[in-house]
């Protein structure tokens, strides 16, 4: 099978709010499962609270994807509700097909300038003729036909899925989507047009379901957090909702908190009473907690921050996705204040990113910052489990009952062993003001140095391992990046490769500490980089050029969102480089 | 044994750590000092069960002069880092103490919403109605007419939180005001305090010699509340705006549901990881 007859298809579903577009969407992306496919979904809102217009954008392929794809095969239309929000969104081609309803009336002008095939199905007006059956579950018949999906497996889909709303909601939802998979007019298309494959049977078997928010959850969670404190804000919101009930299922707890500077100090609170503990937030969430995270790089007290970025600044674009936090993270914490910065590259990554995170900060007493952005964080990916294996991070030193005992002594590591109150005779008080090895506040330059020092020195002599960043490819073009554009530079790589170019993609996960020896040694036989990120003033590549030196000739691809960056970009610039 | 044996014989100097304060002679802040470490004698607390938050400020440097577990936060998060550590940790017998500045300007919305979660911990402020670190600035217990502070050289103008009112208001469940001339009174208090299971709030009149001299003169104008302990929210709030703010002793005391997260009982990853498949 060669990459050209892989079913890998983009669709669309538009709908005002209410009409269902989503949750057709969620059913074809489980259906796509249970089809041996795999695939992911990004959902996009007005910015009306309720009754809004909503976009699922699918895209469902034999491999198993990690970003959406340059544009789309199909966009299915429930209604015309201010569609053209989303035409900058849904990028159709001549080739592509509209399926609409004639009784939205008029396609709008943005789906129509480029001349794309129109086929009118009466979705409305079908679903009316059925008892309890809606529009939404013609539209995923006629979707699950064209993209050659197993009608049983629906059917048993839409049983577990709505069986607890009653026989006449399952019965009317099955009977619509019966009326869409064998519609007449989509039938015929269907026929006139090469039929996609099957998906391979070696591809069958369990599928992993999830958002990044989840996925940072679980990670946190496998990581050993079970304290959260938590002040909503979008999109870090549900990953916040995901925790609560989890942590208190494993005998933790999450406190909603009064603000962002309250959410941060509890759980610098929590931590110093020995229970690994986080929050997540979003950019302006981010910049309320600086001030904070530094007193738990004084204090040397383990905290974990998730900052799932969005559009900014100030309140900017809350549901739309930007790498914009980048700077505040390395770079907006007060004083000398060394910490670890991390970015998980996609939604598997979300996971291994945060155990690692977790892990790192309880073993190096200081601040793990998270980034994630909406883009991971809200969208759903069905892939094969996600496997990984961390390094071996020692847990957190916790000091026995010590008579004369120092919690910031100077220690070879850097790292203290911390009593956690409880513990006998080994009392102190963790401090904020610079401070000597036994917690007395001091303004002696030599103790100032000696806590600097130590405190920098765990981190800076910390063996961070093979996870620093995730390199495919051989060649001497490279393109670097970092977040969520790592899975965007992926594809682009493999397209690149596919034509016959030699390429490395180099995506940082572990941003700070920088790891410049060992970039350097990837980037050794390299001629050409291209860095890569979503962000308007190339935060990503002014980083790389303050913590890393480039002999190859260097050059950007950097615009802001909300639209992803796509792989097709990223080929025309390596492809037209000269 | 022993142990308990042991800790009934610590006094209150065995609470006190090797530090000196860096006080000024004659500030209030050492009788709140006296009056938690008596308390905690008194009590027979282990140690190494309490921990005392504050944030910063002159009073708040007073978590390190005491033996017990501590953390000397960020300016007005002492009660956040607190209501962490309570939630983490609901063995431990949680203080908070701090300044008015700290607790009722910039740390002001901690303090309404520590007061409506009634979590079961005590809280301090220590009352001289000036900013003492900074060097002389009013705070939000400043009357609006005083004009020594070179920031506000006409004066605030603005009229002053009333700390006992706003705790009550904001759902505070123990209520009493203390005064430093009076260390055994307030140290009966802070028993009280510390005994009380829910959120409990003392403010300790706590006179600054060095910005505010005019304060040695409190100990002529402060007495005792003259009525009963109050259960009843109408009649506290009553007795609080008929007082001058001089009145000492416990105000206001109501049981009522205390915040607790989680159960504390772990029953595994297994489902959690699951939920993930399909």
């Amino acid at each position: 099978m060669n990459s050209e007859h892989i079913c890998d298809i983009s669709l669309a579903i538009t709908g005002s709010g209410g009409a269902g577009s989503i949750t057709a969407g969620e059913l074809l992306l489980s259906l796509a499962g249970k089809n041996s496919c795999f695939g992911m979904m990004r959902r996009s809102f007005g910015p009306q609270i309720r009754g809004g217009e909503a976009a699922a954008l699918i895209r469902i392929s034999h491999r198993a994807v990690e970003c959406m794809n340059d544009s789309f095969d199909l966009l299915l239309a429930l209604d015309w509700n201010n569609a053209d929000r989303f035409a900058e969104e849904i990028a159709l081609r001549p080739d592509s097909l509209i399926i609409a309803d004639p009784a939205a009336g008029d396609i709008p002008e943005a789906f129509q300038e480029l001349g794309v095939e129109i086929i009118e199905v009466p979705m409305k007006a079908l679903a009316k003729d059925i008892t309890a059956g809606r529009p939404n579950m013609v539209a995923l018949g006629l979707l699950s036909h064209w993209l050659g999906f197993c009608s049983d497996e629906a059917g048993k889909l839409i049983d577990q899925v709505f069986g607890r709303k009653g026989e006449e909601v399952t019965g009317g939802s099955r009977a619509a989507f019966t009326a869409g998979f064998t519609e007449p007019l989509i039938v015929a298309a269907r026929e006139a047009r090469p039929r996609p494959e099957r998906g391979d049977p070696g591809n069958r078997g369990t599928r992993w379901h999830f958002n990044g928010n989840q996925g940072c959850g679980l990670g946190a969670i496998r990581g050993g957090i079970r304290f959260a404190a938590a002040y909503p804000i979008t999109p870090a919101s549900d990953l916040l909702e995901w925790l609560s009930p989890r942590l208190e299922q494993l005998g933790g707890s999450l406190v909603q908190a009064e603000d962002e500077l309250a959410s941060i100090n509890m759980v610098i609170g929590a931590s110093f009473g020995g229970v690994p503990s986080m929050t997540a937030t979003s950019g302006p969430g981010l910049a309320l907690m600086t001030e904070a995270m530094g007193l738990a790089v004084a204090s040397e007290t383990p905290a974990v921050v998730v900052n799932v970025m969005r559009g900014g600044p100030s309140t900017g674009i809350p549901t739309k996705s930007e790498q914009v936090d980048l700077n505040m993270a390395v770079y907006g914490l007060h004083g000398d204040a060394p910490h670890l910065v991390l970015g998980a590259l996609d939604h598997a990554d979300c996971i291994l990113t945060t155990e690692w995170a977790v892990r790192l900060a309880e073993a190096l007493q200081t601040v793990a910052i998270v980034l994630t952005d909406q883009n991971l964080a809200q969208s759903t990916v069905l892939i094969p489990e996600p496997k990984y294996e961390l390094p071996e991070i020692p847990a957190r030193v916790i000091a026995q009952p010590t008579d004369g005992y120092q919690r910031y002594e100077i220690t070879d590591s850097g790292v203290s062993p911390m009593a956690i109150p409880g513990t006998a005779s080994s009392t102190y008080v963790a401090d904020g003001l610079e401070h000597t090895e036994s917690g007395k506040p001091s303004t002696a330059a030599a103790d100032h140095l000696a806590q600097l020092e130590k405190r920098s020195r765990k981190i800076q002599s910390f063996d961070f391992g093979g996870h620093w960043a995730d390199i495919r490819g051989v060649g001497q073009t490279a393109i670097l990046t970092w977040g969520s554009s790592s899975a965007v530079a992926r594809e682009a790589g493999a397209r690149l490769r596919a034509a016959g170019h030699e390429v490395k993609v180099i995506a940082l996960r572990l941003l700070l500490p920088a790891s410049p020896e060992k970039l350097a040694g990837e980037l050794e036989n390299v001629s050409r980089i291209l860095i890569v990120e979503q962000s308007h003033s190339k935060q990503f590549h002014h980083y790389l050029r303050a913590f890393y030196d480039f002999e190859a000739d260097t050059r950007t691809l950097a615009r802001p969102g909300p639209l992803p960056i796509t792989p097709a970009e990223i080929v025309e610039k390596i492809e037209n480089w000269s | 044994m022993d142990q308990a044996a042991q800790q009934i014989a610590l006094t209150p100097k065995d609470f006190k750590s090797a530090l000196k304060p860096v006080w000024c002679p004659g500030c209030g802040d050492f009788a709140v000092l006296n009056a938690i470490t008596k308390a905690l004698a008194f009590m027979g607390l282990p140690r190494e069960e309490v921990a005392l938050i504050s944030g910063i400020g002159c009073s708040s440097r007073i978590a390190a002069y005491t033996s017990v577990y501590g953390f000397h936060g960020v300016h007005g998060r002492a009660l956040a880092l607190a209501s962490g550590l309570k939630a983490a940790r609901g063995d431990l017998t949680v203080l908070v103490a701090g300044g008015d500045g700290d607790g009722l300007s910039i740390g002001g919305n901690h303090f309404i919403h520590a007061c409506r979660r009634n979590m079961d911990m005590t809280y301090i402020i220590m009352d001289n109605e000036v900013y003492g670190m900074t060097k002389g600035q009013a705070s939000p217990t400043t009357a609006p007419d005083w004009a020594d502070s070179k920031l506000t050289p006409h004066g605030t103008g603005i009229r002053p939180f009333q700390p006992a009112g706003l705790a009550l208001t904001a759902g505070a469940s123990f209520i009493a005001r203390g005064f430093t001339g009076d260390p055994n009174g307030l140290a009966k208090i802070l028993v009280a305090a510390i005994g009380h299971k829910g959120f409990s709030f003392v403010q300790a009149l706590s006179p600054c010699p060095t910005f505010r001299p005019e304060q040695m003169l409190w100990k002529h104008h402060v007495k005792a509340f003259d009525q009963e302990i109050s259960s009843n929210p109408v009649e506290a709030a009553q007795r609080i705006q008929a007082d001058d703010g001089m009145s000492t002793g416990i105000i206001y005391q109501n049981e009522r549901p205390v915040f607790r997260p989680g159960t504390g009982v772990d029953n595994g990853m297994g489902s959690i990881e699951s939920e993930f498949t399909i």
